[in-house]
């Protein structure tokens, strides 16, 4: 006991630079995660957190009869699918257009400007095509000087996914090439020169040197993305919604907000989100687990 | 240089001006923006697709600027992304340091910061911490709760880890304390290091909406996404600014081309710091991974 003591006072520098940290992370990190006892709860805010009823599983119950959940989950599955299969290989194709590029300058050019969306506030991006997509936006004063009808792109529910993923490609497609152009970076030249003397074109070359190389990095994202399926992002989708396209573009995350902050339902709120929480916790392990069967690293 | 055929070269070409058009789509929106935002009214009425103004015209500029609600958002702004950075990297870079420092605890601290990528838990039960540690309703709001982002703390703790062990020895043995060997040896060789981050961290910090909304009741302390977005999104241009403001001005600017100066605006701090920003993260990404 007292080597300990001896010990923990010559690192006693150490602790007080963990210190602020640890307090953070302790705070609102794992506070927070204690307080998911509130999903077992009502909880009131008049007679606080320690004197709510306790309920069971009532939310839980609840939630998985009600069909708006299941609209809800439904809509948050679809989004989340369609980013993977259509938004996750439009990077893949543009990392390999970008490293079919030779000339550097034009290349360092062209990166540079598909690049700086990911660093603009989804307000910002989701502005932008607002802007453009309203009644009397550019789109549609292009449409009527065709002498087409105007399509109401935002309140149209039809319309709410696809623009979604739209947007997701326009902000993150070029920033989520860099993951695979360094990948590509490190592909011995060698390679392609053995290619060429054995006669393979272009096409070829492609196929046979440039997307094995990468073949390792698309399946763990492609797993750990799957992984996060319930995962759609708040702040896009939240500033997309209105009450038109509720029903089409309402996910996970915003119905908690929905449910909790505006309608002050705080136990069914949490409810939901603990849910969101634990399967999403389930899945990413699931997911590193089948990474690491097909041979890659994981990522943790 | 390997000889190539005449279908390779299309090819080529092709390549070429598919990804020119794509770099265009990502440049053409802001010239747009620029241009709309500097039309008069009747080059707003007359023309569908504008991508430089004939009749120059600043009034939308001097709308936004005449209002207090906005010049108060960027000014929130600003103090947020200030202090949150000066926060979030003081208190990410110590713990970081900490963490590669074999003490008692250590692994567990470690595990529990990487536990949390994985898994939190969600906006109620946060919400409830903040409102009880007092934070509703004032800026802390915006700095604290996501002071530290678990994985830049890993990935500058893999820095630090990178930087020659008998670098710091040295100094412990001559005397210095952890917290000087801290400050004066691996402090000044990570400063890259820090700059990248502290980049990402205010980037992020610029562009933070929905923690203003969710923590800040009070409209006079709504930082500029949330001012963007009732302007633009919610198209309620005049009454965000003012009427009183809207009405003192000689000229009154189509809302259409206030909404485009406001997107400019607020975007213009992040066009700004791109240069910098972009000759580190490619970098910043690669270093490390997730491991611990």
């Amino acid at each position: 006991m007292g080597k300990l003591l001896t010990r923990m006072n010559r690192e006693k520098y150490i602790y007080l630079l963990l210190l602020p940290g640890v307090l953070y992370f302790i705070i609102y990190r794992y506070v927070p995660m204690a307080g998911l006892v509130i999903a077992f709860k009502d909880f009131n805010p008049f007679t606080g957190f320690w004197n709510s009823d306790w309920v069971g599983i009532k939310h839980f119950t609840r939630m998985f009869e009600s069909s708006e959940v299941i609209q809800v989950l439904v809509n948050t599955i679809q989004i989340s699918l369609l980013q993977i299969f259509v938004a996750f290989p439009v990077s893949i194709i543009l990392a390999l257009m970008l490293n079919e590029l030779r000339h550097a300058t034009l290349k360092r050019f062209i990166q540079s400007l598909i690049y700086l969306p990911h660093f603009l506030s989804w307000v910002v991006v989701v502005g932008i095509f607002v802007v453009f997509l309203r009644g009397e936006g550019l789109v549609n004063s292009v449409l009527a000087n065709f002498g087409l009808e105007a399509i109401p792109f935002l309140t149209d529910p039809a319309y709410f996914k696809p623009i979604i993923i739209l947007q997701v490609i326009w902000k993150e497609a070029g920033w989520g090439t860099i993951i695979f152009l360094a990948a590509l970076a490190g592909v011995n030249p060698s390679l392609y020169e053995a290619a060429v003397i054995d006669g393979a074109n272009r096409w070829r070359q492609l196929w046979h040197v440039t997307l094995p190389a990468i073949r390792g990095v698309i399946i763990i994202l492609f797993i750990l993305r799957l992984g996060s399926v319930l995962d759609t992002g708040f702040e896009q989708i939240f500033l997309m919604l209105n009450p038109f396209n509720m029903d089409s573009g309402n996910v996970l995350d915003t119905y908690v907000y929905f449910k909790g902050i505006q309608q002050g339902n705080i136990g069914f709120a949490t409810a939901v989100g603990m849910f969101k929480g634990v399967i999403g916790l389930v899945l990413v392990l699931s997911a590193n687990r089948l990474a690491k069967r097909f041979g890659e690293d994981g990522l943790y | 240089m390997l000889k190539r055929t005449l279908g390779e070269r299309a090819i080529d070409g092709l390549n070429i001006a598919i990804l020119i058009i794509i770099a265009c789509l990502m440049l053409l929106p802001f010239i747009h923006i620029l241009s709309v935002s500097f039309s008069s009214l009747q080059d707003v009425l007359q023309k569908d697709f504008i991508l430089w103004p004939t009749n120059w015209a600043s009034d939308a500029y001097l709308a936004i600027f005449a209002s207090d609600s906005f010049i108060r958002s960027i000014f929130v702004t600003i103090y947020i992304t200030v202090v949150g950075t000066a926060v979030s990297l003081i208190l990410t870079a110590t713990m970081a340091y900490g963490l590669t420092r074999k003490v008692l605890g250590q692994r567990v601290i470690l595990l529990m910061v990487i536990f949390t990528i994985l898994f939190n838990a969600g906006m109620i039960p946060i919400y409830l911490v903040v409102k009880e540690t007092g934070l509703m309703n004032t800026l802390w709001a915006l700095i604290i709760p996501s002071a530290i982002s678990s994985f830049n703390l890993i990935v500058i703790r893999q820095f630090f880890l990178s930087i020659p062990n008998e670098l710091s020895e040295a100094a412990l043995i001559d005397g210095a304390s952890e917290i000087r060997t801290f400050w004066s040896i691996i402090i000044p060789l990570s400063k890259p290091a820090l700059a990248t981050f502290g980049l990402f961290y205010a980037v992020g910090h610029w562009n933070k909406y929905f923690e203003g909304i969710l923590y800040l009741n009070d409209a006079a302390k709504w930082p500029i996404q949330v001012v963007l977005r009732q302007i633009v999104i919610m198209n309620e241009a005049t009454s965000t600014l003012g009427s009183d403001v809207m009405a003192q001005l000689e000229n009154q600017p189509p809302p259409v081309t206030i909404q485009m100066a406001a997107i400019l605006v607020a975007t213009l701090p992040i066009l700004l710091v791109y240069p910098f920003l972009q000759k580190h993260f490619a970098k910043g990404v690669m270093i490390g991974s997730v491991k611990g």
